[in-house]
């Protein structure tokens, strides 16, 4: 855009406009994993028996552990947005890429677990259980490597240059959301069998 | 309220030092709201086009069948199942929604909120541009080995998960990932329409000062986006099944077909609603112009689309009444759907309110928005009969559903959008369409419309089922009156796709040769009416408007105009 | 924004930590509460996860000092994704109706589901032929 856009500026509730579109966006957000998570209960709900039984191959170990991950990158990302409110853009950048590298981690815990189920044998196809399983927990990650990416522009393109300051509240938002639909998938998934 | 920005200046002089844009950043990649919302307007009529088209084809294999369509050739079963998975599709999620939310939103909600864009420009273009591709997506799926899909715009599987029921491998797929792009542009633009509405309002502009339509369109992409996020869910599921060979839907293996239709519908209810609040909000406009008079009861319009909004995610087991769902949980769902009437009715007695001792100018937009009252009336009073269960045990799945939500859509997408058209016309281009012109398309227009679906609640009621290729193969379907008034139907169908060649010359020539509309033509007081037509980039120039009353202040006691516009300020009181 | 007073961070994230470690543990505890154990596990593992979630959005998203705006959106939403859990569940929660009976056998499917089961397969030598009563059957 060759110049600023007045509307984007005013703020008649008090909310800026970026972190108001952020909530509407987890707002839709939670209807589509609701929907996914409502449609994996109600399954669940039908078949117990034998989808406690499929669900006790899932590795719990690893599972808390990208539980851990997640909860640990919020707090940096909250962090972030703190060192950003000072606008001190050393520590914003520090935080955000502390950030990304627990994001990266949970993406390589679960890289190695998808690889070591389907070795013994369980993929897509296998099971409406497992079917559920990649499907909610791919989407999940696809969300977090989405998140990982835009905290990466955010932290060279706008922090760097010491410009778009409120960005890093809103990516903050994001972030946390994901983490809550983990905090939610891990004892679906994992704990409650 | 904060007021964030700084000087309020206005784009006048920004746009002096010329930046030079080419023909492709100024119309094809443009990020002003006024040229994107072009953009999805002339998209959705080209695809109602297209959607129209399938229509005459089926319609003309009914009236005669295995018969050599024109301008088609012979239509076989499949083909005949496409068509009309197609049609509705098409209309619903390529015509209706971007002429009535993103056409008429991006174009209109900025202008009349007083601000100069969308507050996100930029995500604004990549949502039409998704948008496109979607369109692109739908249009190659007629293409490919084994054609379009076929299984009806509900989608339900087992017929749609596997291709050895619905002979489509790819059209199938690519139905379903056409349809996913179109959701995920509308949450896009939605989140801009929400947005923009709650945070860029002109200054003075309270809450119940802002114009209708924008409000219906407000609440109608909150509606959709409340909808939308389990069909997504669903849509994933289904493009796995159709694509992977998983089984979400496959009962065999475990997973629940009826699950799809619940997912379906939760968003389908609603999103008939999507569609209906835009076009009750121009009827709002469009009324109170021509009537001049302020509209009736503006808070309990607001109020009662609001309360249609929550209600509609309590009606959605209305579609399911025979599909073995629970029959306790049938009288629930009547109950619902019986009392979602009450606030439609509100609504629609509210804007004939406003024309008892109203002044009233009988413009095409006017005729088109009086016609949508009457017409959308027939079709909500014949949904009554079949939200309650008993009855659409007998009713459901045949023509007089059909009928029924045509008698509501056709008002919704394509009456309505008449109205619009004919109304914002001369802001959009700076000239007027032929009223002469504009009379004679309504009544062709409206007349055949009649014609083509009056018979269709006939045949309905004598039990004709709807997706049937060929009535001349049901003994008890095939009498000859009954083909009469098919081929009745068939033929008036005809004439009215002929009527809207007179509305397409007119459309195209006033462009070049209609006569010179000023900043005002209707003397109309909301605010998009203040500015140029066409507005310039900016909107309102070098001074953004500031607001001082309602929007709908005609025929106020005591003036000497019949209208006050938003934006004058008020007088210095004197003696 | 700037400049509203919050609590410490790292302590609400020490606080998260704990839930955390306790939500983990339950299921290994549970079978100690003999009858108790599923409402054990069920409360350890959701009651927590929404304690957990509370206070990620509450402090974290500091939806506790956002305009009010925020909260009503996320609570709507999330009430009609209840609506349409229990509408459909009366639906889709029954294996049969009136005149029809959903065609799965939900002893095969267990039986499949143990052959396959990597986890109750790899200690058969300590009997690991799973339980009849199907979900006490976790294990590491």
């Amino acid at each position: 855009m060759a110049h600023e856009i007045i509307a984007t500026g005013r703020s008649r509730t008090g909310i800026p406009t970026g972190r108001l579109a952020v909530w509407w966006v987890i707002g839709s957000e939670i209807l589509i994993f609701g929907g996914l998570i409502a449609t994996y209960l109600l399954n669940r709900f039908n078949h117990g028996p034998s989808w406690s039984v499929e669900a006790a191959n899932t590795n719990t170990f690893i599972g808390a552990c990208n539980t851990f991950w997640l909860l640990t990158s919020s707090l940096f990302v909250v962090y972030a947005h703190a060192a950003s409110e000072r606008r001190d853009a050393a520590k914003t950048r520090m935080w955000i890429w502390l950030t990304i590298l627990l994001g990266g981690f949970f993406m390589g815990f679960k890289t190695y677990e998808y690889a070591s189920e389907i070795h013994h044998g369980f993929t897509l196809f296998t099971s409406n259980f497992w079917s559920f399983y990649y499907t909610a927990t791919g989407l999940h990650g696809f969300h977090v490597l989405c998140g990982m990416v835009i905290l990466a522009i955010i932290a060279e393109g706008d922090i760097k240059k010491g410009r778009n300051w409120h960005r890093v509240e809103n990516i903050g938002l994001y972030w946390h959301f994901v983490d809550i639909v983990w905090i939610f998938l891990f004892p679906l998934m994992y704990i409650a069998k | 309220m904060a007021e964030v920005a700084p000087a309020e200046v206005g784009h006048g002089d920004a746009h002096d030092d010329h930046h030079e844009e080419s023909f492709w950043s100024r119309y094809v990649f443009s990020t002003d709201h006024k040229i994107i919302g072009f953009q999805y307007m002339f998209t959705g009529m080209a695809m109602a086009l297209i959607g129209g088209y399938f229509a005459y084809v089926f319609r003309m294999q009914l009236a005669f069948p295995g018969s050599s369509i024109p301008f088609w050739g012979t239509l076989s079963p499949a083909a005949y199942n496409s068509l009309v998975t197609n049609h509705g599709t098409i209309m619903i999620f390529w015509v209706a929604m971007p002429v009535l939310i993103a056409a008429m939103g991006n174009f209109c909600i900025p202008l009349m909120i007083g601000c100069d864009d969308m507050v996100f420009p930029r995500i604004n273009r990549l949502s039409y541009q998704i948008f496109l591709l979607s369109a692109i997506v739908l249009i190659v799926s007629f293409f490919v080995p084994g054609g379009g899909f076929g299984g009806a715009w509900t989608s339900y599987p087992p017929l749609s998960a596997k291709a050895e029921y619905n002979s489509t491998p790819f059209g199938a797929p690519l139905w379903l990932i056409a349809v996913t792009l179109e959701i995920v542009a509308f949450l896009l633009g939605g989140i801009n329409f929400i947005t923009t509405t709650m945070n860029a309002r002109a200054k003075g502009m309270k809450i119940y000062d802002i114009p209708m339509l924008v409000w219906m369109i407000v609440i109608a992409s909150i509606l959709f986006m409340c909808s939308v996020g389990p069909l997504i869910a669903g849509a994933v599921m289904l493009l796995f099944d159709q694509t992977l060979g998983t089984s979400f839907f496959d009962a065999a293996a475990g997973g629940d077909p009826v699950l799809w239709q619940h997912l379906f519908w939760f968003f389908g209810h609603p999103e008939v609603y999507v569609v209906l609040l835009p076009a009750m909000g121009i009827v709002a406009e469009v009324v109170c112009v021509f009537a001049r008079k302020k509209l009736f009861a503006y808070k309990l319009i607001l109020y009662s689309s609001i309360g249609l909004g929550i209600l509609s995610f309590f009606v959605w087991a209305h579609h399911q009444f025979i599909s073995g769902v629970d029959p306790r949980a049938t009288y629930l769902f009547t109950t619902t759907t019986l009392l979602i009437s009450i606030p439609v009715a509100i609504m629609l007695f509210a804007f004939i309110a406003p024309l008892y001792g109203g002044s009233l100018r009988f413009s095409t937009a006017m005729l088109f928005a009086l016609a949508f009252i009457a017409e959308f009336l027939l079709g909500g009073v014949t949904g009554i009969w079949l939200g309650s269960s008993g009855v659409d045990i007998y009713l459901h799945d045949t023509y007089f559903v059909l009928a029924h939500f045509h008698y509501t859509f056709v008002p919704i997408a394509i009456i309505a959008v008449f109205a619009a058209v004919y109304h914002w016309f001369p802001k959009m281009f700076g000239r007027k369409m032929n009223e002469t012109w504009g009379k004679i398309h309504f009544w062709g227009t409206i007349i055949a419309f009649n014609c083509i679906f009056i018979p269709l609640f006939i045949l309905g009621s004598a039990g004709q089922h709807r997706r049937i290729y060929n009535f001349q193969n049901f003994p008890d379907l095939a009498g000859q009156n009954m083909q009469d008034m098919r081929v009745f139907a068939t033929l008036s169908l005809v004439v009215m796709l002929v009527f809207q060649i007179i509305f397409i010359v007119n459309f195209i020539v006033s462009l070049k040769r209609g006569e010179k509309a000023g900043k005002n033509p209707w003397n109309a007081t909301t605010l998009e009416w203040i500015t140029e037509s066409p507005p310039p980039h900016g909107n309102f120039g070098h001074t953004m408007p500031e607001v001082y009353r309602g929007p709908y202040e005609y025929s106020v006691e005591g003036r000497e105009k019949d209208y006050w516009p938003q934006n004058e300020p008020p007088e210095p009181k004197t003696t | 924004m700037a400049g509203h007073k919050h609590p410490s961070y790292l302590k609400i994230y020490i606080t998260l930590v704990v839930l955390f470690i306790v939500s983990v543990i339950g299921p290994e505890v549970a079978p100690s509460f003999g009858a108790f154990a599923r409402p054990v596990v069920l409360l350890t593992a959701f009651g927590i996860a929404i304690w957990k979630a509370y206070l990620v959005c509450a402090y974290f998203m500091h939806l506790k000092v956002e305009k009010i705006y925020a909260p009503y959106i996320l609570l709507a939403c999330l009430s009609l994704l209840f609506v349409f859990f229990f509408g459909t569940a009366t639906d889709a929660m029954f294996a049969n109706g009136h005149n029809w009976v959903k065609p799965m056998d939900e002893n095969e499917k267990v039986e499949e589901a143990m052959a396959r089961s990597y986890v109750l397969n790899k200690d058969k030598h300590g009997g690991g032929h799973g339980d009849d009563d199907g979900h006490d059957s976790e294990s590491r």
